[in-house]
């Protein structure tokens, strides 16, 4: 009996061991259903730092502004792209209206694939919180720009170079911890 | 039985159905399969697990235009490739190139197998090499072996 006991201790190592694996698996498996349950990071922008693709966009069908890359150029802004159609759009115009007001960054939109009619009765009915809007009638420019799901809104940089992007719509939150911050930044850089 | 198969066929034919409009395809045939081959891997950025060929995503619809342009504007499929990974990034490719950190992605999978299999190698030799060690018993011990055993 007594070489038994002696081996007892060793064993129960031995089976710790054996446990190793299922301890592995368990946590690689916690690590997915975590990755699974927050899988909600926007993709990465391979245009940051990069600068603001070459364009020229004509007014909405009404009005005579337009937007070209040259109007980004010269100060810190925001870019916003969105439409009338764009259900989110509605939600986070009024906050740009209210930014716009208190004239802190420029913003100019690319209206998406949009109606007139129906774009400029948006801005009627919400307001207008754009300096100048360019309409991207063919969806062409928003392919160079890499935009896929609108909202989208993007923070340029005085030289012209995108520094930022925020995918979808934005609350009062993520514009005061994550995009005005960087506009801020920019700004101080730049001397404005 | 043909019969059931023939109502299936018809039945599910809707939901092969080309995500590819016909105003998209080009008149030139080697062209046009160029662009379905280039489509075909690529993932649509909004719907992720489908290529942007199979994707009814409006931003799909204008990648495929757009693939198809610079191809009739003469760029080679690797320059056209090159230009949508600029824009949406690597991501949208759905074998990312093996270089820098996606060297992890490509080789994680095969070298933990081979760890796996080398693990699973000199565990059974150690098992293998404590069973033989029954063969080294004395006299005495393999007398008190056959006892506990037929106990």
């Amino acid at each position: 009996m007594s070489p038994d006991l002696e081996q007892e201790p060793r064993r129960r190592g031995g089976r710790l061991v054996l446990l190793l694996p299922l301890a592995v698996f368990g946590l690689v498996g916690a690590a997915f259903f975590w990755g699974l349950l927050n899988n909600n990071s926007p993709l990465p922008s391979p245009l940051i730092g990069k600068p603001v693709p070459e364009f020229t966009l004509p007014p909405i069908e009404g009005r005579d502004d337009g937007l070209s890359s040259a109007d980004l150029r010269g100060q810190v802004s925001l870019v916003n792209v969105w439409a009338s159609w764009c259900v989110p759009c509605r939600a986070e115009n009024p906050l740009m209206v209210e930014l716009s007001k208190t004239g802190e960054v420029p913003i100019y939109g690319i209206n998406y694939k949009d109606k007139a009619g129906e774009a400029l009765a948006f801005l009627d009915e919400l307001g207008d919180p754009f300096t100048r809007i360019g309409a991207d009638l063919s969806g062409r420019v928003a392919i160079d720009w890499g935009v896929y799901g609108i909202p989208e809104t993007f923070v340029i940089d005085a030289a012209g170079r995108v520094a930022y992007k925020h995918v979808g719509p934005f609350n009062r939150q993520i514009l005061e911890e994550d995009i005005l911050p960087v506009v801020r930044k920019l700004q101080r850089e730049a001397g404005q | 039985m043909s019969r059931l198969a023939l109502i299936l066929m018809l039945l599910l034919a809707p939901f092969a159905a080309l995500a590819v409009q016909p105003d998209e395809v080009l008149d030139n045939p080697v062209l046009e399969s160029r662009a379905r081959d280039i489509s075909q891997k690529m993932r649509c950025p909004v719907c992720q697990g489908e290529s942007i060929d199979e994707s009814n995503a409006g931003v799909s619809r204008d990648l495929r235009l757009y693939i198809r342009e610079r191809l009739v504007a003469g760029d080679s499929d690797a320059e056209v490739v090159d230009a949508v990974v600029d824009r949406f990034g690597e991501f949208v490719l759905f074998d990312p190139p093996m270089r820098g950190i996606n060297l992890l992605l490509w080789f994680a999978a095969p070298v933990a197998a081979l760890l796996g299999l080398i693990l699973a190698f000199v565990f059974l030799r150690g098992r293998s090499r404590a069973a033989s060690s029954i063969r080294d018993l004395n006299e005495a011990e393999r007398a008190r072996l056959d006892e506990i055993m037929h106990e």
